[in-house]
């Protein structure tokens, strides 16, 4: 099937990840079309792949959201190494009892429907990591 | 070294709901309040600044049509939740200019029944993926990634707090808004004046988790309006308008400078430690100095931050901070005690001109049952998310 990605920050090839606009003059990452950066206006940015896995910085579980959005579901930031991530946390119950701050998480593709040519548009979240002691740790 | 400028006369119409009031109605009520308790008319004003986010175009225009067409310059201003204070700021601006000695600042908003305010509209599902935007989305992002809507992302802010001081909880955030609600029982212009416990916080319809509703601002009707005066102007008034002024001592207005996170999710806090640092260092004082404070609790979780961000408490401390009942109405640094935007109400571009009302009222010894007792120095602080900061330090007339 032919699949799409939500996002163009989003690459779906065999180890799914995001990729970043790294400004060549300080390092500023972005994950949308700049016309310059916003730290040093400079005006080159190459490609950068953004580490897969991160920690938890912040949360919030909505329940109440515009029409056609699906609630409850958990939104988040993610560091990952240092860039930070937007994103949902996914398969796990969003409760706080389930989400905590500082929790370690990976990123994982989600879909998000198929069209009327049968094409597959695929998104991102972000899922516990499960197979660590540490997890717990915050 | 450019002059003083003075709040000669202020007012704000009570916020709530006015069904058969349009947005000119309210605006007129309160701008000729101001003029009122200004002791001055339309002829003496030399510049309008007006905000009005959902009314649409040339706002202070229509205004004038309902309270006196002068000819002078008006400036329609838009800088979302800090619309408010941003008016005001032009007009001290202007004054300190020198171009004008006199200058009248409004805003309004009609938000009653306007529900969930979100980033943006959700797009038509459509028969084929079409990439677009700034980052290529073949689908509506908003719950996709991340969230829009304005209690998801100040919870967010509130909860990264957390995640870098610790001290933390889903209570913490509540007994903020509990504080807010009791103090609003003393205002009687505030849209809700109805007192909370702590349980029937907790377990009301959760929002955006930690945010339930009552922890949330309502969206409501109001107006407020400012006459502000230079201070060479105000020493030519009676000795009653001199005693009844109120001086600004600062008045600052800052964007978000550029931070790594700010990408992600709007980083509130930064720009409001630039505008208070430069707020103190153009009044001369520091955040002890503050008999009271109005700050931007559009939600409970963003009250807390602004502790910090204001200097009110330690840096990092902003939780045990409240946890001292500092910041309650007999406390140390008594904040909101108008019942903030989480009772009091928030129509957008008003709030930023009613929270310089609320303190002016307060060092005037008007405010009445919720007087804070011997106010000399007060600040109040506003965000617009995208964002804008306005921090104003007041200051007691000495005649
Ligand atoms: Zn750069």
């Amino acid at each position: 099937m032919q699949r799409v990605p939500l996002v163009d920050y989003l690459v779906l090839d065999d180890e799914p990840h995001l990729v970043a606009a790294e400004c060549t003059g300080c390092g500023a990452r972005y994950f949308d079309r700049r016309s310059a950066c916003a730290r040093c206006s400079g005006l080159a940015f190459r490609p950068v792949d953004v580490p897969t896995e991160g920690v938890l910085t912040t949360f919030t579980i909505v329940q109440f959201a515009a029409q056609g959005v699906e609630v409850p579901f958990v939104a988040g930031v993610v560091d990952c190494a240092g860039t930070s991530v937007k994103g949902n946390v996914v398969n796990t119950p969003p409760d706080p009892e389930h989400v905590t701050l500082g929790m370690r998480v990976r990123l994982t593709t989600v879909p998000v429907g198929t069209d009327a040519s049968g094409v597959e548009a695929v998104g991102y979240g972000f899922e516990p990591v499960s197979d660590r002691a540490d997890e717990h740790d915050h | 070294m450019a002059e003083d400028v003075w709040i000669l006369g202020i007012d704000m119409t009570r916020f709530g709901r006015h069904r058969e009031r349009d947005p000119l109605d309210l605006g007129a009520e309160a701008a000729l309040g101001a003029l009122r308790d200004a002791g001055v008319g339309m002829g003496d004003i030399g510049v309008l600044a007006a905000g009005n986010l959902i009314g649409g175009n040339g706002f202070g225009q229509l205004l004038q049509k309902q309270i006196g067409q002068t000819g002078i310059p008006v400036y329609n201003v838009a800088n979302a939740c800090a619309t408010g204070a941003t008016a005001l700021r032009v007009v001290v601006m202007a004054i300190k200019s020198g171009e004008v000695d006199t200058g009248l600042a409004v805003g309004v908003e009609k938000l009653s029944g306007a529900g969930l305010l979100t980033g943006n509209a959700r797009r038509e599902e459509g028969g084929h993926w079409v990439r677009d935007g700034r980052y290529g989305a073949v689908a509506p992002l908003d719950g996709r990634v991340g969230t829009e809507t304005m209690p998801g992302v100040f919870a967010q802010i509130g909860m990264e707090y957390g995640y870098r001081h610790g001290g933390v909880d889903f209570e913490l955030f509540a007994r903020i808004s509990e504080k807010n609600h009791a103090h609003s029982t003393l205002n009687p212009k505030a849209a809700y004046q109805k007192r909370f416990t702590l349980d029937e916080i907790m377990n009301d319809v959760m929002i955006a988790y930690p945010n339930t509703r009552p922890m949330c601002s309502a969206n409501c009707d109001g107006a407020a309006a400012a006459v502000l005066v230079s201070e060479t102007k105000l020493r030519t008034l009676s000795l009653e308008q001199q005693r009844r002024a109120v001086k600004i001592s600062a008045s600052v207005l800052t964007s978000d400078p550029w931070q790594e996170a700010c990408q992600v999710l709007p980083d509130i806090n930064t720009l409001t430690r630039q505008a208070a640092a430069t707020a103190y260092e153009q009044a001369g004082i520091g955040p002890g100095d503050l008999d009271l404070v109005e700050l931007h609790d559009c939600f409970a979780t963003a009250e807390l931050v602004h502790y910090d961000n204001l200097g009110l408490c330690e840096p990092g401390g902003a939780a045990d901070f409240f946890r001292s009942g500092a910041t309650w109405r007999d406390g140390t640094t008594p904040v909101n005690v108008s019942g903030g935007l989480q009772s009091k109400g928030h129509p957008v571009s008003a709030t930023g001109i009613a929270n310089v009302w609320e303190v002016a009222t307060h060092l005037r010894g008007e405010a009445g049952d919720r007087q804070i007792e011997g106010a000399r120095v007060g600040l109040a602080h506003v965000i617009g998310l995208g964002s804008a900061c306005g921090v104003h330090v007041l200051e007691k007339s000495a005649a």
